[in-house]
Order: C-alpha cells, then sequence, then structure tokens
C-alpha cells in the first residue's frame, strides 16, 4: 500500500497533473464557446515546446543566452499564433455547418500539424533532446525518503499562476464577461453588440498560449520532445476537462489533478493500468455523470 | 450515364496507374539484372531508433563500396537498396516484400530491431532469401528459419553479461529493472537479466515496465528507490533510458546504471545530460579495442563519414561482408547456395570472430563500456 | 424482372474481377504489386462502407472502428495460426479458415453490440471520444497479451487472402450492406441521421436501430481484419490504433457520408493515390540522395485532403447519391 499511495507518488502526480491542467484548460474554453472539441489543441503544445527547443538551440549556437522568460513568452505566442491560424483557417469557415464537420477538421488540422513537423527535414519525426540544462538547473530537495525538484516547483507554480490569471480574466474583466456570455449563449450575446469572432479569438489565443506554456514546461520537466507528443496529453488533458465538467474552467483545473495524480498510481501499481486509467475514468464518467463533476446538466430543447 | 462515365473515368485513371507502373518496370530491369547484384537493407532511418538506422545504413554502405572498388562480387557489381522501416513491424513486412518482389534483392542485410526482423524474416524466409540481421538480439529471430542469421550476440547471452558484471564486478546485490512494456527486445532483456541475476544469488527488488512513448517515469522508479534498488537496469533504448536516468537522479536515486546495447548512440548522452555518467552497458564493440581490424576500421570510417562508427555501424559492417563473402563462396545468387556457405561461414569480423552454431546465432564476446566525461570508455571484455 | 438491375451489378462486378484475375495470370498490366494495392483496396472497401453505415447512414460517430477489424483479424489470426495450424493448401482448409472468420467476425460484433449500448446515452462529441477510447483500450489490450505476440504482433499468419477470395466477400459484403440500407432497418437509421428526436417522436426505435448499426458495421469490420491480417501475415496492435481509423475515415468522408459508391471509389482512390505518392516519393529521392524528402509527406498530403474537404465539399465526393446501379430498382418509384 505504501508503496503507491505515498508522498513521492504524490509529488509526482501534483506535477503531472498541473501540466494537464494548463492544456485542459484551452480544451474547455474552447469547447464552452464553439462547442468544439480541438483535437489540435495537443498539437499546438507540441509547438510550444519546440519553439522553445529551436529558440533556446539557436541562440546558444550563436552565443547568447535568451532570458528564461523570454522563452516562456516566445512558447506561449507559438501556441496562441497557430491556435489563431487554425481557428481563422480551418474553423471560422464551418462556424455554422454541421458541428460533425468541424470536429473532423479538427482531426485533419492535428494530422496536418504533427505530419508536417515529422516530415519537415529540420525537424524530423525522431526524439530531440529538450535542452532543460541550459534554461534551468535542476535542484533537488531532500525530505526524508521523498525528493522535490525544482521543475516540480516551477511546474505547480507557473501552472497555478496561469490559472490564477484565467480566472481574474473570466471574472473580473470585460472580455472575459464577453467569453462567458458567448459561451452561454451565442446569439444573444451578438444582440447584445458582442463581435462574437473576435471573442472566439481571444479564447482560442488565450488556450493556444496555455497549450504552449505546457509545452516549455513539459520540455523542462520530461525533457524529450517529438511531433507525436501531444497525442495522449492532449487526450488526457481532454478526459480531464470532460471529468470536471466541460466548459467549466474550475472544472478543468479540478479534473485534471484528479487525472494526474489517478495516473501516477495507477502507474506505480501496474503500467497496464496506468495507460488504461485515463479512459476508464472517461467511460465511468460518461456512463455515471455526464456533465462531469462540476457541470451542470443542459436539457435538450426539442 | 452520368455515373457510368464517372465509374470509367476512375478505372481509367486506375489502370493508368497500373500502366505507367508496370511500364517504368520492366526498362529499368532487364539490362542491370544481368549487371547489378542487388542487396537490401532494413533498418529505422525515422522514428524512435533513427540514429541505429543511419548507422546501420553507413556501415552496410560502406562494406559495399570496399567491395565494388576490389571489382564487387563474383564479377559483378553491388547495388545496396536500403529502406527504411521506421521501426514499425507492419512497415517491416511491406518493406521486405517489396524488396523481395520489387526490386529482386538476392540477399537482405536487416534490420535493426528484432520486433521488425521478427516481421520481415517469415517472409525472407518463405521466399528463400538469406537474411542476416545486424543488431537484432532477440533469440526467436533465428528461430524463424534457415534462411535467418545474425551477426550478434542474443539476448540471453547479453543478459547473463550484465547479470554477473553487476553482481561479481560492481558487488551488487540488490537491483531492479525497468523495461519498456510494448517492446519485445527491451523485455526480453530485462528478464534475462533478471534470471541470471537471480540465480547468481541477487535480488531483484523491483520489475517495473511502462507503456512506450511514456515520458513520466517517476512512478516506477519511485517503487524501484523505496524497494532498495542499488542497481537500475535499464534495457530500453537510449532515448528511454536517457530519460529514466534523469528521473532517477532527480528523485534521488546514487546508484549503478547498467544497460543493453540498445544505449549505444550519442543521443543518449544528449538526452540523459549528467545523469548518464558513470553508467555501464553492454555491448557488441568498442571503437578503443586495439584489434589492428578495429583501428582500421575505426579509421576509415572516420575518412568516410567525419565520426566515430558506434557498434551499430560495425556490426552492419560486419554482417555486409559475411553476406558478400558467403556469395563468393558460394559462387553463386542462388539463396539456398549462399545459406549453404554462411553456415559453414568463418570470418573475421570488426565485432569479433564470426561463426554461427546450429541456430545461425553466432558465438562472438560482449564488451562492457561506461560512459565517462560524457565519453563511451571501453572497460571490459566478456568472453562466452 | 425484379432483380435485374442487380444482376447488372454482379455482372459488371464479374468484369472486374476477370479483368484483373486474367490480367495478372498473363502477367499484362497487373504485376504482383498491383494486385496487392487491388487486394487492400478491396479490403478497405468493407472498412469504409462499414464505417460509413454508422457514421454516414446514421449520423452517429464512431472512432473506434479499427477495434473491431483487430478483433476479428486477431481472433480469426488465434484460430489459424495458434491452434489448428492450417496452411493454404487444400480447399478443407479454406472452409476451416472462412469459419475462422466468421467467428472473428461474430467476436467483433459482440464487442460492437456492447459499444453500442453506452451510444445510447451519448451525444455526438462525448460518443466520437468513447469509441476512439475503446478503439485504444482494445488496442492495449492486445498489446499486453503476450500469448498473440502481444507487442511483437502475431506473426507468421497463413496466407489465405487472395485475390479471388477478398474480391467475392467483398462482393457480398457490399450487397448486403446495401441491402440493409435500402431497407426499413435502412430507412430507420436516416431517419436517426436526420433528426433522432423526431424519428422517435414517430415511433421509430432508436435505441434498437443505434445498437444494431454498431453491430451489424462491426461485423464487417471484423470480417475486414481477418482478411488484412491473413494478406499481409502479420497483425501487429499499431495497425488498429486511432491512426487506422482515421484512414477509414478520410475514405468515409471523402466518398461521401451515405454513399456507398462514393465509399467504393474512396477506397480504391486514396489506396492507389497513397502507392502513387510512395512512387513519386521515391523516384524523388532517388534524385535527390543528399536530401531525403521522406514518404512522411504522404500522411502530411492525407491530412491536407481531409482538411480541404471539409472546408469546400463536406459531403465528399458523392454526397448521399449513389451510382445508379447500385440502387434497386424497386427505390425508384
Amino acid at each position: 500500500m505504501e508503496k503507491i499511495f505515498n508522498l513521492q507518488q504524490l509529488i509526482n502526480g501534483i506535477q503531472l497533473g498541473s501540466i494537464y491542467a494548463l492544456i485542459s484548460l484551452g480544451y474547455t474554453m474552447v469547447y464552452g464557446i464553439v462547442r468544439l472539441i480541438n483535437f489540435a489543441h495537443g498539437d499546438f503544445f507540441m509547438i510550444g515546446a519546440y519553439a522553445a527547443y529551436f529558440t533556446v538551440i539557436l541562440s546558444s549556437a550563436k552565443g547568447f543566452n535568451v532570458p528564461v522568460p523570454i522563452v516562456f513568452l516566445i512558447s506561449m505566442g507559438a501556441g496562441a499564433g497557430v491556435a489563431a491560424l487554425a481557428n481563422q483557417t480551418a474553423y471560422k469557415p464551418l462556424r455554422y455547418k454541421p458541428r460533425l464537420s468541424a470536429l473532423i477538421t479538427a482531426i485533419g488540422v492535428s494530422m496536418f500539424i504533427e505530419y508536417i513537423f515529422s516530415a519537415l527535414p529540420f525537424i524530423g519525426p525522431s526524439y530531440r533532446a529538450f535542452p532543460n540544462d541550459k534554461l534551468i538547473k535542476n535542484k533537488i530537495y531532500e525530505f526524508g525518503t521523498t525528493t522535490l525538484s525544482n521543475y516540480a516547483i516551477i511546474d505547480v507554480v507557473i501552472s497555478i499562476g496561469l490559472m490564477l490569471f484565467l480566472t481574474y480574466l473570466v471574472k473580473y474583466t470585460k472580455v472575459g464577461k464577453a467569453m462567458r456570455a458567448v459561451s452561454q449563449d451565442k446569439d444573444a450575446a451578438k444582440l447584445m453588440g458582442i463581435d462574437i469572432e473576435k471573442i472566439i479569438m481571444v479564447t482560442f489565443i488565450v488556450g493556444g498560449a496555455f497549450a504552449g506554456a505546457a509545452g516549455i514546461l513539459t520540455g523542462i520537466s520530461y525533457p524529450r520532445i517529438f511531433p507525436y507528443m501531444g497525442i495522449l496529453p492532449g487526450l488526457k488533458a481532454f478526459i480531464a476537462a470532460v471529468l470536471g465538467g466541460i466548459g467549466n474552467i474550475p472544472g478543468a483545473m479540478l479534473g485534471s489533478y484528479i487525472m494526474g495524480i489517478s495516473e501516477t498510481f495507477a502507474t506505480s501499481y501496474n503500467s497496464l493500468l496506468g495507460e488504461g486509467i485515463a479512459f476508464a475514468i472517461l467511460i465511468i464518467v460518461l456512463i455515471f455523470r455526464p456533465q462531469g463533476l462540476l457541470g451542470e446538466t443542459i436539457a435538450e430543447k426539442v | 450515364m452520368r455515373r457510368l462515365t464517372l465509374i470509367l473515368v476512375v478505372l481509367v485513371l486506375v489502370l493508368g496507374v497500373a500502366g505507367l507502373n508496370s511500364a517504368c518496370k520492366p526498362k529499368e530491369q532487364k539490362p542491370q539484372v544481368q549487371e547489378e547484384i542487388k542487396i537490401g537493407g532494413v533498418g529505422p532511418i525515422s522514428g524512435e531508433a533513427a540514429t541505429f538506422g543511419l548507422s546501420t545504413r553507413e556501415g552496410e554502405q560502406m562494406a559495399v563500396d570496399e567491395w565494388n572498388e576490389k571489382g564487387g562480387v563474383l564479377g559483378r557489381k553491388i547495388k545496396l537498396i536500403f529502406e527504411d522501416d521506421k521501426g514499425d513491424p507492419t512497415e517491416a513486412a511491406t518493406v521486405y516484400t517489396k524488396l523481395i518482389e520489387q526490386d529482386k534483392v538476392v540477399a537482405i542485410v536487416g534490420t535493426v530491431m528484432s520486433k521488425c526482423s521478427l516481421a520481415g524474416a517469415p517472409i525472407a524466409q518463405a521466399k528463400g532469401v538469406p537474411m542476416i540481421s545486424p543488431t537484432s538480439t532477440n533469440p526467436k529471430v533465428t528461430e524463424v528459419g534457415d534462411y535467418i542469421f545474425r551477426a550478434c550476440f542474443i539476448d540471453p547471452f547479453q543478459g547473463t553479461v550484465g547479470a554477473n558484471f553487476a553482481y561479481n564486478v560492481l558487488g551488487v546485490r540488490k537491483a531492479g529493472c525497468i523495461f519498456d512494456v510494448g517492446n519485445d527486445y527491451t523485455k526480453g532483456l530485462a528478464e534475462f537479466f533478471r534470471d541470471t541475476f537471480t540465480k547468481l544469488g541477487g535480488e531483484i527488488v523491483g520489475f517495473e515496465s511502462h507503456p512506450t512513448g511514456a515520458t513520466d517515469f517517476k512512478a516506477q522508479l519511485t517503487n524501484l528507490i523505496k524497494a532498495g534498488a542499488e542497481l537500475i537496469y535499464i534495457s530500453d533504448y537510449y532515448n528511454d533510458a536517457g530519460l529514466i536516468m534523469k528521473q532517477a537522479r532527480e528523485l534521488g536515486f546514487k546508484g549503478y546504471f547498467l544497460g543493453g546495447d540498445g544505449w549505444d548512440s550519442p543521443k543518449l548522452v544528449e538526452i540523459g545530460g549528467e545523469a548518464v555518467e558513470g553508467g555501464f552497458f553492454t555491448n557488441h564493440f568498442s571503437k578503443d579495442d586495439q584489434r589492428p581490424e578495429v583501428q582500421e576500421f575505426v579509421s576509415k570510417y572516420r575518412a568516410k563519414y567525419g565520426k566515430d562508427p558506434d557498434a551499430l555501424a560495425a556490426l552492419a559492417y560486419d554482417a555486409m561482408n559475411l553476406m558478400l563473402t558467403a556469395i563468393q563462396n558460394a559462387g553463386s545468387t542462388d539463396g539456398a547456395k549462399i545459406r549453404d556457405a554462411l553456415k559453414n561461414i568463418s570470418f573475421k569480423g570488426v565485432s569479433g570472430v564470426i561463426t554461427f552454431d546450429e541456430n545461425r546465432n553466432p558465438v562472438k564476446s560482449a564488451v562492457i563500456i561506461e560512459i565517462k566525461n560524457g565519453q563511451q570508455v571501453y572497460k571490459t571484455t566478456v568472453n562466452p | 424482372m425484379k432483380f435485374s438491375r442487380n444482376y447488372k451489378l454482379i455482372f459488371y462486378a464479374l468484369i472486374f474481377y476477370f479483368f484483373v484475375y486474367l490480367s495478372h495470370r498473363f502477367g499484362f498490366l497487373i504485376n504482383d504489386y498491383i494486385l496487392h494495392i487491388i487486394n487492400v483496396s478491396l479490403i478497405y472497401v468493407i472498412l469504409t462502407v462499414s464505417l460509413n453505415l454508422i457514421n454516414g447512414f446514421t449520423g452517429q460517430f464512431s472512432l473506434g472502428h479499427m477495434g473491431f477489424a483487430a478483433v476479428g483479424a486477431y481472433i480469426s489470426g488465434i484460430l489459424t495460426t495458434l491452434i489448428w495450424k492450417i496452411k493454404p493448401t487444400n480447399l478443407s482448409n479454406y472452409i476451416l479458415f472462412i469459419i475462422a472468420m466468421l467467428i472473428g467476425g461474430l467476436c467483433a460484433m459482440i464487442i460492437g453490440y456492447l459499444l453500442g449500448l453506452p451510444t445510447l446515452r451519448l451525444r455526438g462529441d462525448y460518443l466520437a471520444i468513447v469509441t476512439l477510447g475503446f478503439g485504444e483500450i482494445i488496442r492495449t489490450i492486445i498489446n499486453n497479451i503476450d500469448y498473440v505476440g502481444g507487442p511483437r504482433g502475431l506473426l507468421g499468419i497463413p496466407k489465405f487472402s487472395n485475390f479471388t477470395f477478398i474480391f467475392f466477400i467483398t462482393l457480398i459484403s457490399v450487397i448486403v450492406m446495401r441491402n440493409i440500407v435500402y431497407s426499413t432497418h435502412g430507412r430507420a437509421f436516416k431517419s436517426i441521421r436526420e433528426d433522432q428526436i423526431a424519428s422517435e417522436l414517430v415511433g421509430v426505435n432508436t435505441t434498437k436501430y443505434k445498437v444494431m448499426v454498431f453491430t451489424i458495421a462491426s461485423f464487417f469490420a471484423g470480417i475486414a481484419g481477418s482478411l488484412l491480417c491473413h494478406l499481409l501475415q502479420i497483425a501487429h496492435p499499431t495497425q488498429y490504433g486511432f491512426m487506422g481509423t482515421i484512414l477509414v475515415l478520410v475514405m468515409v468522408y471523402a466518398g461521401g457520408m451515405g454513399s456507398i459508391s462514393g465509399s467504393i471509389i474512396a477506397a480504391f482512390g486514396l489506396t492507389f493515390m497513397s502507392e502513387g505518392l510512395r512512387l513519386v516519393l521515391r523516384k524523388l529521392d532517388d534524385i535527390t540522395p543528399t536530401v531525403q524528402i521522406g514518404i512522411e509527406w504522404r500522411m502530411v498530403v492525407y491530412a491536407l485532403l481531409l482538411i480541404l474537404i471539409m472546408l469546400f465539399r463536406t459531403e465528399g465526393l458523392m454526397g448521399k447519391r449513389e451510382i445508379r446501379i447500385l440502387i434497386p430498382e424497386e427505390e425508384e418509384k
């Protein structure tokens, strides 16, 4: 028992959960506002990691060191940029078409990003070592049998910081209010004079930026990147969002931590279980409480 | 009627492609079938084990070029057709089929990863095309049939060497294993290590697996550390091994790391950084080996490719040389004759003297390599 | 005659069959490689049409289709390779193979039924994720069963699938599925697609039909899986993951959701295009040996195609229309 439920694993789980949270927020926001499961979201995450990778590699080759916060901003910017691009070119034209089309398109965008990264010769499909030592040196703190890496602290702190920022944005700013309005009722919001497309774009940008941040944090903590790295985390983050109640921001955070911790505990027991637990959680949630932990049931109007 | 036209159009297009395809083939093949001898090479040029495939291709190409400079084999030039199996068994099967059916190769030197060799070998066996895998260490590969050989030692031996080293040389009594549950090579190797280590009297405190492609091993490593492992046997390939070692150190693990030939890549240090320092692994070849044939190979390779060869390049070089020598000895490109020539061959390769036992596995030594200052340093040789 | 159009359909199909068979036999136009591509295309026809039943005709959203194919492939593979150990040497073995294939299909059908049940409560997006998860779970489970080779894959499967066999199984499958589509059941499927609530109100038992379509489609997917692994002589978990389903999905959408003829054309078209691309890229690689352009671009084209179809021609090549030959005469009243 102690083997599984111990402090070390808990810390591992929280670290994992923080990263899932950042990705998950993007999913949940986009779904809340346009009812689209953006399959490509995991790939924004991947792009953030690669953006940081190239920044560090190229700058150190030229001889100078880009300060860490700037690299962060670059990652977030990359994630935001691609998100905006995807929205503009692929999702916006399908805004008023059947939702299925947008979903398929999202799959297409995801595949496209992954395969083109894989095919471009200077990126390539192989794994690359993320130069995390160049960015932030690793420090380990020990408390008895438990160790805490400074990477874990950074992950959690930045993650929570961004979440607080998002909460502030959504609750206390005009843009946030508009976002909430659009996600509640698109047409009414339009009638109130809100520029829907602008708000949707803002949502994508914020979501993409968060995914990018998750990308660079992942590069630092789990320093191996490759073009398909976004698939599995993206899927798990999505499941976390569903667990918490899709469209619900605190729900996504809650779901992500539950997901991260469960996955870590499950893996320590049996790696097969660890692989499957995400899907098991999903199926249980959808059978017993499809609206998620914090979500509300919506009656379907005829 | 319009629909019918549509069908006809499509049919025409389809046939057009078919026609183009066949039309293109005969012109190329007829004059050259008499001239060149085609040998197929297979390895992962893309995917997780890309550095392995690239080294393999380089080793094979170098051998082919050397033979061609001396006039080829059986008086004919040799053409190496190297295909990428992406480290994927399905792709390997497709590529093997293509090489045999389409390119009409007389022999195949490949492939690298055991799971891909296991997919390709039945195809080669069925078609009577002799195959030498340079680096697949899983014993099941040569069990497929009598046309299938390999140029490297097999995992039971490798696992035993590792266990002996851990127990006798490093003095370790408690070891933990971690491996990729989705990869037969890593799983098999870990199992062989475990079996021998236990037989020697050591205790395996944990036998952890991780899914393919995982990046977070902390859960499994935490288990091993808490169970008191003095050494962690990491049978994974370099890309996972590097990460695993890094995370183990982050979790405060201070013991030894030991691994297998999957570690052999410059990227190991790149990915693992300082954590890799002081790690050991079993391998087929070390460039520090002072035997003259090794040093000659190393300097030729350096001259041709501008870098030092790794074990995969050495094994690929040996495998290709083996195959070409066998063809020469057999005096023919007939599959059965080449196979017989291989059975009886005795060959002095860069990676050691190679003769085949009754399972078509070579009887060879292993070397132990230590990572010192980010470089591979030869530690010792272990004989079977 | 009531069945004259069906006869015409079979007639044209037989012409195709004999053409390919004889051409191959006499080395004219169709070599082993082309035949292999045709075989693979036919198998994808079964997969595409069966997925079309769920996604196109009934408007559900299944992303785990290859999971059913995996079940069919592995079950039939286990029977022919591990338990019975038969080879395609004589007729009685072929009969055994057919039995193995049917058992595979039946098992896939049971899984399909089990998957159909949760669909009752789920809306499109969620259904997509659940079916995706299901497919991945199946793949993961197979990956961890050592008896069937786990991550090695199931190897040494005897090559029972040849052109004749595949062609006729495909023909039968397509006709059966076609008939289902144009029957009362088919009408029920389509009504669910158009407006589920309305069809409930007019008395269509949507529950029954939603489960039914999953069951039927999974059976055929299982058959296709058996054919595939007995052609490639290997079954490996990676073939049946999400990426595998995507391949079929693109064919469904490219051909047209709700068009069987569209699915057939798309299956052939995309498979040939994919191989054609491989050849073209290889030639490019030969020209520039230092810069390997890489076959990876093949998938980029696929993805781009999917996006473009969705943006510019959402209904695919055929939309909901069929080539006349496929529509039974009774429909045109």
